[in-house]
């Protein structure tokens, strides 16, 4: 077994293979010279922690000796041959596979405006989060291009550092896709009470560098200085080798409800696939969410070995942002009715229901984790398609636990 | 050695719930099962530090509420990724209604 990508879909798929009684070769190549480690920290603790942060692995080394996986770091698989079924690496390589899983994960969008500049800057890798760290100094001029969850994060993160912090958006509010304005607004008024100034319906016509600094012109006509912009306009799913190897290709690799490509000996997982939703009627997705690949990652792997379970969990993510946590469970875009309950300390939930009355998403927000155990029952409420009654949903003396029983 | 330190009280706790009790510097989280017995563990989860307190009791399930990782609270074994390190549990007595914890 062969796995290209060594994120968190990648790792746990390799360990799924092990605890699902594999005992065959497994081999995980990750094109990062780290053991592999865990990325959600890189736009919060990696930031902001006092002492200088290590990249947090998802498994020690000895686990990987102990369960006989193959660990390839600092190497990019450049071809696949699905007649002889291998893998070539940059070092020349072949590494044979009886099945293949591609989790390579996404990069982030390029802003093709930005590319001659030397002051901008992506956030993926570690070391691009100490190279951000670095710059988040008291006083530095942070410019961040796109209001989405690791913009937002690394604005808090960089405020923590006392460095001033300007937000670009295009669009009519932060955190357009996936989180419904309710719960934007409180971010919003969050962070501009943190003094980070928040410019909407702004686009970006030119950066300018000097030797220090870019001086980025808007639509609106003004220009602002910046020390160092990061640019956070979304992610692209990483599919050039198998667009190469001619597997299905389109918004990711095409996979169907068992993760498998257009190639049966060849599985995707995890942010780069695209896949059809079980709980949504099998609209095709594509999700870059930490959850979500530990789960494909997972499916994958007992799919590899035949088990042919299809991927039916909900969606689920999360987003910290100063002592504020927001955790989204399902696709509330599908919702047509919104149900509210307030759960004291200003934390609340948005209960997403469809037409027919099924309960098809819940979003919410509260300090630290207190919207947590609520949004788990109202993931597994919409895992059974459940219709809960709407006073009850408001009500929130009345147990959610209650309403899974019923 | 038998330092038993008084959480709260067996209403502060529904059926198949868990609070948090935080004590000399440390923080516990006392849960009640769903067939009304209470237990202690370590309140913080062993793999990025979360209070367990905020997450959800399923039978004999503590869930982190940021990861989803799993312990059985009753003998603190972790059950699965992305846990791996089993958290520590203490005795519980009941005493006129008042939950002890031994912490020594």
């Amino acid at each position: 077994m062969v796995i290209i990508g060594a994120g968190e879909c990648g790792v746990r798929a390799a360990f799924a293979l092990r605890e699902n009684g594999y005992d065959g070769p497994v081999t995980l190549i990750g094109s990062e010279k780290h053991l592999p480690y865990e990325r959600p920290p890189l736009s919060k603790a990696a930031i902001v922690s006092e002492d200088h942060p290590a990249p947090r692995t998802i498994a020690a080394l000895s686990l990987f000796n102990e369960t006989n996986i193959d660990f390839i770091g600092s190497s990019t698989a450049t071809s696949i041959d699905r007649g002889e079924k291998s893998v070539a690496l940059e070092d020349g390589r072949k590494i044979p596979y009886e099945r293949l899983l591609f989790a390579t994960g996404a990069s982030p969008r390029p802003l093709p405006l930005a590319a001659g500049s030397k002051h901008c800057t992506t956030l993926r890798s570690f070391e691009d989060a100490l190279a951000i760290r670095a710059r988040f100094q008291p006083g530095a001029r942070i410019v961040i291009v796109g209001g989405g969850f690791i913009g937002l994060e690394l604005a808090a993160s960089a405020r923590k550092r006392g460095a001033s912090v300007t937000v670009i958006e295009a669009q009519s509010r932060i955190m357009m896709r996936g989180v419904p304005e309710e719960i934007a607004k409180v971010i919003d008024t969050r962070h501009r009470d943190e003094g980070v100034t928040i410019l909407c319906d702004t686009g970006i016509v030119s950066f300018a560098d000097s030797a220090e600094n870019v001086a980025i012109t808007l639509s609106t006509g003004n220009v602002i200085v910046a020390d160092l912009a990061i640019i956070g306009i979304g992610a692209t799913p990483v599919t050039a080798l198998a667009e190469a190897s001619s597997l299905e290709t389109g918004n990711g690799i095409v996979v169907n409800d068992w993760l498998q490509t257009s190639d049966p000996n060849i599985y995707a997982a995890g942010d780069c696939c695209i896949f059809p939703l079980a709980v949504y009627g099998g609209r095709r997705v594509r999700l870059e969410a930490w959850r979500n690949a530990q789960e494909q990652g997972t499916l994958a792997a007992r799919n590899m070995l035949g088990a042919q379970e299809p991927h039916q969990s909900v969606p689920w993510f999360w987003s910290d942002q100063y002592e504020l946590g927001l955790q989204v469970a399902g696709l509330s875009d599908e919702g047509t009715q919104t149900i509210r309950r307030d759960l004291g300390d200003g934390a609340f939930i948005l209960f997403h229901l469809a037409a027919d009355g099924r309960l098809i998403a819940a979003s919410g927000i509260g300090p630290g984790n207190s919207v947590a155990k609520d949004i788990r029952l109202a993931e597994m409420l919409i895992a059974r398609g459940a219709r809960p009654d709407s006073h009850q949903l408001a009500t929130a003396d009345v147990k959610l636990k209650s309403l899974l029983a019923a | 050695m038998s330092n038993w330190v008084e959480a709260c009280t067996s209403d502060d706790i529904d059926e198949e719930d868990v609070m948090r009790f935080d004590h000399a510097g440390k923080t516990f989280a006392i849960y009640r099962s769903p067939d009304d017995e209470f237990f202690a563990t370590d309140g913080l989860c062993t793999h990025e530090h979360i209070h367990l307190a905020d997450g959800l009791v399923m039978d004999e399930i503590i869930e982190c509420p940021k990861h989803n990782g799993r312990f059985n609270y009753k003998t603190g074994e972790a059950k699965g990724a992305p846990v791996c390190i089993n958290l520590k549990t203490y005795p519980v007595k009941i005493e006129a209604g008042k939950i002890l914890i031994q912490l020594g």
